[in-house]
């Protein structure tokens, strides 16, 4: 099978907890993903790269039905999480993003205190109990590693830190919902060295208890954070392999010209 | 040249903008300067006697600020619902288009239709008879169009951030509205309608065909009483009484208050905007 060559050779016991077959995704008449199918281990970073409008934050999106959102638009194909299709009709949207929690691009804390951004969660899924509450609150805020600058100020309007911070705070309270995947859209796009490298260290960490998968176009963090990367060109997969391979020895033409900078 | 024809443009527009300022400072001063002498205590808080020429204008602030109340609470849950689903909910297709253009179309239908619309559905179809209710119903359906479209602004003026990040925590849509979208439009809700209202309690055409008496001896005691009415207690006043060339120091006095309410209730709108920017920034 000439195809089979785009994809890695993953290790036999690794487990494989998303998969999607053949995605074609329209924004309206406009195609913007072509016959995506790709694999994604559990607890491992993977990164999706490529140039600005290559479909790699629309795939991100229909990974926890984000696009859903977006008028207009259409999916095609399978895409399995857990072995559940997540586009079966009659699917629980809510716990699959229960399930699969996402940061986005720009940092977009509530308006709200600290505690509240991180309590938002688990409250709208029911949990009232206070010392719960509390617990679940100080976990999340230790487990993004912002936990030592906000412990005293939980009360505080979230607006009043910094963006770094912020994005820190949005991924504990992604967290704090318990998912097992995490999604991330570019989420140190808008940082500054400090702060980027901050949210990357966390990354580090965090890839031994979640699945990671990370867009980035920022190819030397995908070097640094990711354990595979998927390279996406004008809507199409063009490339998956473990990181170091892609970066040093690109199957793919297209690959190695966008690695080396000749285009993007 | 382009010099000189910059300043006479820079010029010309300072002195617009100066001219609308000096139409509403001339409003201003010459019903504060005619009207106040009239007011005080007994003027605010006693019945009119000879039809108005004496005496105290108290049941019609008593009955436009019941009018006031009564079309808040039927125009502010129907408008906010409107723009909920207008701008959270309905498809951007041609239906759409339809309903905003309907939206459009009640603004800017005069207030006398409205008024007889009133007549027609409320006094005389639904049977409430001239009333507070009949009033109210005939006032709100004259601002509906003002609250939907601030409520909708105000709506589509929350981040789409908290929105994305609300429902990938898995907030259902509704949920989201509630917690991420309503806490921080309400403010621009309430002043965009308290400002429509305010416009809406100075109006006479609707409340002469509905609700508004020239002379009532009593408070009303229900939704179902005619009641007295500010704009329309001074349109008596200045146009259909006998006397009205020697009481203008009644109609001055009438119109001031009526200024003065519809100001306060701008002022409280602008209280509300102000208190809630600083609760929620981003």
């Amino acid at each position: 099978m000439v195809e089979q060559s785009i994809y890695p050779n993953y290790p036999k016991d690794l487990e494989m907890v998303i998969t999607t077959s053949q995605i074609n995704f329209f924004y309206g008449p406009t195609q913007a993903l072509f016959d995506i199918s790709l694999r994604i281990p559990a607890k491992h970073v993977t990164a999706l790269i490529g140039p600005s409008g290559c479909g790699k934050s629309t795939f991100l999106r229909c990974l926890n039905r984000m696009n859903d959102t977006i008028p207009h638009s259409r999916v095609e194909g399978i895409i399995s999480i857990n072995q559940k299709d997540i586009y079966a009709p009659g699917t629980d949207v809510v716990e699959l993003r229960k399930e699969v929690g996402m940061v986005f691009q720009k940092s977009n804390p509530f308006p709200k205190s600290i505690f509240d951004n991180v309590a938002y969660g688990p409250r709208i899924h029911g949990e009232k109990n206070p010392k719960r509450l509390a617990e679940i609150v100080e976990q999340s805020l230790q487990q993004a590693a912002i936990w030592d600058e906000v412990k005293d100020r939980l009360h505080a309007n979230a607006m009043g830190l910094s963006g770094g911070q912020q994005q820190r705070l949005c991924i504990a309270r992604a967290l704090a919902v318990g998912p097992k995947i995490l999604l991330m859209d570019e989420p140190a796009s808008a940082l500054d060295p400090k702060s980027t490298m901050r949210i990357e260290d966390l990354i580090g960490e965090l890839r031994t208890n979640y699945t990671i998968v990370i867009v980035t176009h920022n190819m030397q963090q995908a070097a640094r954070v990711s354990d595979y990367t998927a390279f996406f060109y004008e809507g199409r997969l063009i490339e998956c392999d473990a990181t170091p391979k892609i970066f040093t020895n690109p199957r793919q033409k297209q690959t190695e010209d966008y690695i080396t900078g000749r285009f993007g | 040249m382009n010099n000189t024809a910059d300043k006479f443009i820079l010029f010309s527009l300072r002195l617009i903008t100066y001219a609308i300022v000096l139409v509403v400072g001339y409003i201003l001063l010459d019903i504060i300067k005619n009207g106040a002498p009239a007011l005080n205590w007994q003027f605010v808080s006693t019945f009119p006697r000879r039809s108005g020429a004496e005496g105290g204008i108290f049941p019609a602030i008593v009955g436009t600020l019941y009018l006031v109340v009564g079309t808040i609470a039927v125009s502010l849950p129907l408008g906010v619902g409107g723009a909920i689903y207008l701008a959270e909910y309905a498809d951007q297709g041609r239906f759409n288009t339809l309903i905003r253009l309907a939206i459009i179309t009640l603004a800017g239908v005069p207030s006398i239709v409205f008024g007889l619309f009133g007549l027609g559905l409320f006094v005389l179809f639904c049977g409430f008879g001239p009333s507070i209710l009949a009033g109210s119903l005939t006032l709100a359906c004259m601002v509906l169009p003002t609250i939907i479209v601030a409520s909708e602004e105000s709506l589509r003026a929350v981040p789409k951030g908290f929105r994305d990040a609300s429902l990938a925590l898995g907030a259902t849509k509704w949920e989201m509205i509630r917690t991420n979208i309503l806490p921080y439009s309400l403010s621009g809700m309430i002043t965009g309608s308290i400002l429509g209202i305010g416009r809406a309690a100075g109006e006479t055409a609707p409340i002469l065909l509905t609700v508004a008496a020239f002379y009532l001896p009593r408070l009303p005691k229900s939704f179902f009483d005619q009641v007295m009415a500010l704009p329309y207690h001074l349109y008596i006043l200045a146009t259909q009484h006998p006397e009205a060339d020697r009481i203008r120091h009644m109609q001055y006095g009438t119109a001031l208050v009526l200024l003065l309410l519809v100001l306060g209730l701008s002022l409280g709108a602008i209280f509300i905007r102000t208190h809630f920017r600083k609760k929620f920034r981003w």
